[in-house]
């Protein structure tokens, strides 16, 4: 399996991963050879088999739908610089 | 250590309950040991002295008043992974290099309210993502046994801090093998535990179905002592298993009269060093001369283990990792344009490169189109894995074999071959896979480096496999062996 350039970016596009356009060609070569791994596991025939999600093949278990988290906002933001008024500031998204 | 302290933490335990000495003198030994010591090791990203001592100092108020728990006043170190009120919880990233944990992990709210003192918090593989601790962004941290290799990874920093006595006992976690390799390489135990037995709230995710945190300590028994202290069911993770507590110690001293060993003929194959080998068969012969029984057993599957383990893992990392925005807490680079570049340029400048191969990875395997050929077929091959185990423990008890198919490799040789890394967890990501309990204790040396025995149990088959290892430990002195230059 091959992964070229334009593969990497787009994943690191998904990702919202900023990757130096040098490096890219390193990435290609090296995701290229872990997914020559990964293609081991077409040699085995997996028709009919359930996938595993859970190691224990139970699924996850609920709760009641109660508030059980006390509002720790000042706590959480102590540190955190970019904080107006409680809350977060990121850059202008709407005109 | 040639000091007025023993090495253990049961004989620690035992010596501040005799009153022999205090927990504040004890602490103040290994704090002493640390700053001698670390300063090349570097298997603490953070050392927190001051609250050590506090936290000794109340451990001796509860001994004298009569209220003091097993481990009260022992200290130990803290994987960087376990978020620590007040503490900062790196995980090994320049990510979270500004991160002070609002709140303690499940995990260390039960140590800390065991009594146990924290001395400070383990370097680590970057989101413990590594089988060297060289991704750490806090440099990379030597092996005790030989300064110029690894010390194995993710847990590398307290591998090295347990083998080098800079602590008794040590967090882990282990997602691939990162708690049984470097135990392996440091030539320390180490217990992974049954997925679901030590709860990961407020332990850094990784791979959220396949992460595990789990103890790391000179012997078998310590390794029961701390398991005690971490392992509990724990309502905030979805996924912890709602079972009373029990005590891992109560298998330790019993018989392996009738022990049903099984060995894989698949982990003692080309890839393993032959006197690694060698080592792992005597080792199996001390437990057959304490009356176990051995049998070759197959686990047909076994090969397919590792590119399953890279798919999942870097699948369920993508996922996990993408709750770092920049946004509301750890690192934010300068002066974004707009919010995408704040999103693309904060991760992209903080995450190192094995990260971003795996979220790049993992960001592959789920996208629109790939997603049967690589996470539902890593699924499927899942669960034949973990199939051939439950066939396994049909007629054998305990799985031996090594933990690992080399002994610590020079600093250095793996970095650009990302695949070549993966491949020393060969024997380890299946039992991550499957979901068991797993043990790794020291069994030998080749070329002066450790090596390490991996016995696989089955399902909350703990006690048992520290019964046997503890065994082992009786007629074996390798755990007792301490790395040159660590007086």
């Amino acid at each position: 399996m091959s992964i070229n350039a334009d593969d990497v970016r787009a994943m690191a596009r998904l990702a919202r991963l900023a990757i130096a356009e040098p490096d890219i060609p390193t990435y290609a070569a090296q995701l290229s050879r872990i997914l020559d791994l990964v293609a081991q596991m077409n040699a085995v025939d997996t028709h009919n088999v359930e996938p595993l999600a859970h190691p224990l093949d139970i699924s996850a278990r609920l709760r009641a739908d109660v508030v059980t988290e006390s509002d720790q906002r000042e706590q959480l933001q102590a540190g955190w610089p970019h904080i107006a008024d409680g809350l977060y500031l990121v850059p202008q998204v709407i005109e | 250590m040639a000091s007025e302290f023993p090495d253990t933490a049961a004989e620690l335990a035992a010596g501040l309950a005799a009153g022999r000495f205090s927990s504040v003198e004890l602490t103040r030994h290994y704090l002493a040991r640390i700053e001698r010591l670390d300063a090349t090791l570097n298997s603490f990203i953070t050392v927190c002295a001051d609250r050590a001592l506090a936290q000794a100092a109340a451990a001796d108020t509860r001994r004298a008043a009569g209220t003091a728990g097993a481990l009260d006043g022992v200290p130990y170190a803290n994987k960087d992974i376990f978020c620590t009120n007040g503490v900062r919880t790196s995980c090994g990233s320049h990510m979270l290099d500004n991160f002070i944990a609002p709140y303690d992990a499940h995990v260390v709210e039960r140590l800390h309210a065991a009594g146990l003192v924290m001395l400070g918090k383990t370097n680590m593989d970057e989101f413990a993502m590594g089988s060297s601790n060289e991704t750490s962004y806090y440099g990379p941290v030597q092996n005790p046994w030989d300064r110029a290799r690894v010390p194995g990874g993710s847990s590398g920093g307290s591998a090295t801090a347990v083998a080098a006595g800079l602590a008794p006992l040590a967090t882990g976690t282990d997602t691939g093998g990162s708690i049984r390799q470097p135990a392996a390489l440091c030539g320390i135990s180490g217990l992974k535990p049954t997925y679901g037995r030590v709860s990961r709230y407020g332990m850094i995710a990784f791979a959220s179905s396949l992460d595990q945190g789990g103890p790391m300590a000179r012997d078998a028994q310590d390794l029961a002592l701390l398991l005690n202290a971490m392992a509990g069911f724990d309502p905030r993770d979805s996924t912890s298993v709602a079972r009373a507590d029990e005590d891992y110690t109560r298998a330790i001293g019993t018989s392996l009269d009738g022990l049903r060993v099984g060995l894989p003929r698949e982990y003692f194959g080309a890839d393993l060093d032959p006197r690694i080998g060698d080592t792992i068969h005597t080792a199996v012969a001390a437990l057959e001369a304490r009356g176990a029984s051995v049998h070759e057993i197959s686990l047909p599957n076994a090969a397919l283990a590792i590119p399953a383990y890279y798919v999942i893992a870097s699948a369920e990392c993508s996922a996990n990792l993408s709750r770092y925005d920049g946004v509301r807490f750890g690192y934010r680079c300068e002066e974004p344009r707009d919010l995408e570049d704040l999103y693309s340029r904060s991760r992209g400048e903080a995450f190192g490169e094995e990260v971003k191969r795996r979220i790049l990875v993992g960001t592959y395997a789920l996208s629109s189109g790939y997603y049967d050929a690589y996470y539902r077929k890593a699924q499927q091959l899942r669960r034949l894995i973990k199939q051939d185990f439950v066939d396994a423990f049909q007629t054998i008890d305990v799985i031996a074999g090594p933990t690992t198919p080399g002994v610590a490799f020079p600093a250095g040789t793996n970095v650009e071959d990302p695949v070549t890394m993966y491949l020393s967890d060969v024997y380890t990501t299946a039992v991550n896979l499957a979901g068991l309990p797993a043990i790794s204790v020291p069994a030998g040396f080749v070329d002066n480096l450790p090596v390490g025995l991996q016995l696989i149990g089955n399902y909350f088959d703990e006690a048992r496999l520290l019964g046997v290892a503890h065994a082992y430990q009786q007629d074996s002195d390798w755990h007792l062996r301490k790395p040159p230059g660590t007086d």
